[in-house]
């Protein structure tokens, strides 16, 4: 925490956090719902309702091919045996047009957004907004000096349609091909909505982008693409936060995320995840980093039934750095495996990454790392720290790193530590006046506090928020 | 209480109960146990408001487990007897509402807690508490004054509670909470014979302070005496094996001091008392 009075302030918002924020839902009426299942029909339908390029029609058709020969995946990670795959509606669009302004978006869906803060986040701290609201973006805005500097900042199906289509189809599922796994390739085929941003040689943005998504619809599936290009000597900090509400019916996320830093660009890419816990988190986030270029990414991940998100870092040019921060909190009835990769594949390329994670009310977090040193890669440094907290009995944390390592020279660590809230500390809290809930809370906000404290502070207030409702059982 | 006694009396500060109101602290015929194994033995002991006492003893004799056993500490089991503060039986509450109800008690090795801002946490527990509700300016000015007292460099209000502290930085930040929650008694766990000159000027200084400005109550958990010369001690009590073997006004100190803790301990014997 940067100053004793912000920690105040955000203490203070902590204590007025409602628990119906985040578990509310609109209905359905007006919108237009494809049949369940997925056939190559229902695939072409939804390029031609976006009337998109023919290349981008090629693309989804060869993606469904790999799907259906994909199998599932097998003996990895937790079960998704729940989700069927026939009974997903691919794609659910409330009838409405994309807007600038948060007057004209339709009053349930601005009401949604208006409960989750994002418009007054917007209003104070943001550069731009970008809103989705199931298979498609509502909302859409980005201050005047930001565009007049070059920064594109769109719905990625918009972009499709304008100068950047190029780049566009030379970046499009490169970093992930549909082939990489069964829900890559699903995503390929059907993806729909996300963001594009571009932010041009030596542009440095002073505040965030901030893209909220959001999925109302009960058994839908959620596809979104964001594709950012950050040139050489650019600045980007990129904020993504995901929320739905709660069915008794298993939702889907797949989305993908490709990143593009450039030669000495610099992007941070923040992720606070809130899915409700019938969602199956299937989530790709690949980035491709170029000389001396950074990648920092800072992921808090709370929500969601199953999630597998492995962000993914090719360090691909030399004295490339990468940083990876992440929390996950597993509660009763979550099995969470999270981790990341990160491929050093040149020399002096140097990663870090530090990972919480916690489990409470039979909850399973698992924690999972692949670090590689390519034979390319001289003198690279890597090092992975990976903490757990289980706050009782019935919960399970388990790390599970992996290393491959192709050079004598490369200087590579890990280390990993797994505790409880010891008695004596919840005695000394206690004995200051907290209750034994609040001493609880206490020790895991400090333990998610070197998360928090990157975070932009509505965002980690946001976090605090999340920690307070997990804590007190509210949640799912 | 004798003249020098009265003399560094502030208003605030009553005299010791003699009959008439019950005392602020009243431990009854305490027995405890942590598990299967008796550590104290039938305890009397009665703090009135405003006064200081002293409990001594040789090592392992309890005295840390009372300290912990009035603050609730669920480690040990109160078998038998009853502990009642301010009139109310507090025998079966919890540390928070013991705190609350206005125990402290200075830890002997104050825990660590990484994340979490000193300055954050005293917030937190001040407004736990309705006669501390201020605002934070107002609970700004507060604790740079008290950081004054105490010799505190207002630099620490940044770092993670206790962690990376030394002991006797430890010890500041224990008597920054002491005068920052204003208690009405003060149970001070300095049992740890390991604290350096400074750590014993920390301590001093945060007793005199809390005298002064709180006027609350004491109970000095020690075997060392030399924390004892710069307080004005009403009662000392000393305990071996687990059991009171003897009470007496402050010369007790200074006989304990020259002589050390042999007598009571052919005492205890006689008693009966060594488990």
């Amino acid at each position: 925490m940067s100053t004793p009075e912000a920690t105040t302030v955000a203490a203070r918002d902590i204590g007025e956090v409602d628990r119906s924020l985040y578990d509310f839902r609109k209905s359905e009426e007006g919108y237009e719902r494809f049949a369940d299942g997925l056939t190559p029909r229902i695939v072409e339908d939804i390029s031609r309702r976006k009337d998109e390029p023919s290349w981008m029609l090629d693309l989804r058709l060869r993606s469904l091919d790999i799907y259906q020969t994909l199998s599932m995946p097998s003996n990895w990670g937790p079960s998704i045996e729940g989700l069927d795959m026939d009974h997903i509606s691919t794609y659910v669009t409330p009838k409405v047009k994309q807007a600038d302004d948060w007057d004209e978006v339709p009053a349930d869906i601005k009401d949604t957004f208006e409960r989750l803060g994002i418009p007054e986040a917007e209003r104070t701290s943001l550069a731009g907004v970008g809103a989705q609201y199931d298979s498609e973006l509502v909302y859409h805005n980005m201050r005047d000096e930001v565009a007049e500097q070059g920064v594109v900042y769109s719905g990625i199906e918009e972009a499709l349609h304008g100068p950047y289509e190029d780049l566009i189809r030379e970046r499009f599922m490169h970093l992930v091909p549909p082939t990489d796994h069964k829900f890559a390739a699903l995503h390929g085929a059907v993806w729909s909505g996300g963001s594009f941003v571009y932010v041009p040689a030596g542009v440095s943005l002073d505040f965030p982008l901030q893209s909220y998504f959001r999925l109302n619809a009960a058994g839908a599936g959620q596809f979104e693409h964001t594709l950012i290009i950050v040139e050489p000597g650019a600045n980007l900090h990129f904020i993504e936060g995901c929320s739905a509400p709660k069915y008794n019916v298993a939702n889907l996320h797949a989305g993908c995320v490709e990143l593009y830093v450039g030669r000495g660009a610099r992007l941070r890419y923040s992720t606070i995840e809130n899915w409700s816990k019938n969602m199956y988190n299937l989530n790709t986030k690949r980035a491709r980093v170029e000389e001396g270029g950074s990648m920092e990414w800072v992921s808090g991940s709370f929500g969601s039934h199953v999630s597998y998100l492995y962000p993914t870092t090719i360090l691909a040019g030399a004295k490339s750095t990468c940083e990876f921060t992440s929390i996950t909190f597993a509660g009763h009835g979550q099995d969470l495996d999270t981790g990341c990769k990160v491929v050093l594949a040149a020399p002096d390329t140097h990663a870090s990454v530090s990972t919480k994670s916690l489990s409470k009310d039979g909850g399973v977090s698992t924690f999972r790392s692949s670090v590689v040193v390519t034979k390319t890669a001289e003198r690279a440094k890597a090092s992975v720290s990976c903490q757990s907290l289980m706050l009782d009995d019935r919960s399970r944390s388990d790390t599970i790193p992996a290393m491959d390592v192709r050079r004598r020279d490369a200087d590579v660590g890990h280390e990993a530590t797994i505790g409880r809230i010891s008695d004596d500390t919840l005695l000394y809290l206690m004995s200051r006046g907290m209750s034994e809930q609040e001493a609880r809370t206490c020790v895991v906000n400090g333990f998610a506090n070197p998360i928090s404290k990157e975070l932009p502070l509505e965002y980690a207030v946001e976090m605090n928020n999340l920690i307070k409702l997990e804590m007190e059982g509210a949640i799912g | 209480m004798d003249e020098r006694d009265a003399s560094v009396c502030t208003s605030t500060r009553p005299k010791p109960t003699e009959g008439g109101d019950a005392p602020l602290l009243e431990v009854s015929g305490l027995d405890a146990s942590a598990g299967d194994k008796p550590i104290l033995h039938g305890i009397d002991l009665d703090v009135g408001e405003g006064e200081c006492h002293v409990l001594m003893g040789p090592n392992g004799a309890g005295k840390s487990t009372l300290g912990h056993v009035i603050m609730g500490d669920p480690t040990y089991q109160v078998t038998s007897g009853s502990i009642s503060f301010g009139g109310s039986d507090v025998t079966d509450e919890s540390p928070d509402k013991r705190s609350l109800a206005g125990i402290f008690l200075s830890f002997q090795a104050p825990v660590e807690v990484p994340g979490v801002s000193l300055y954050g946490f005293l917030r937190t527990i001040c407004q736990k508490r309705p006669e501390l509700k201020m605002t934070s300016r107002r609970f700004r000015e507060r604790v740079s004054d008290v950081c004054a007292k105490l010799d505190v460099d207002e630099g620490w209000l940044t770092r993670e509670l206790n962690v990376g502290f030394s002991g006797g930085e430890k010890k500041k930040v224990e008597m920054l909470q002491l005068l920052l929650l204003r208690p009405r008694l003060a149970i001070l766990d300095e049992t740890d014979s390991g604290l350096d000159v400074d750590a014993l000027a920390v301590v001093s200084a945060g007793i005199e302070a809390y005298r002064t400005d709180v006027g609350g109550s004491l109970l000095v958990i020690t075997h060392n005496t030399r924390i004892l010369e710069r307080i004005d001690v009403d009662r000392t009590h000393v305990m071996v094996a687990g059991s009171l073997v003897a009470e007496g006004g402050p010369e007790l100190v200074g006989q304990i001091d020259r002589e050390g803790f042999e007598r009571f301990e052919d005492v205890a014997s006689e008693k009966g008392g060594i488990a």
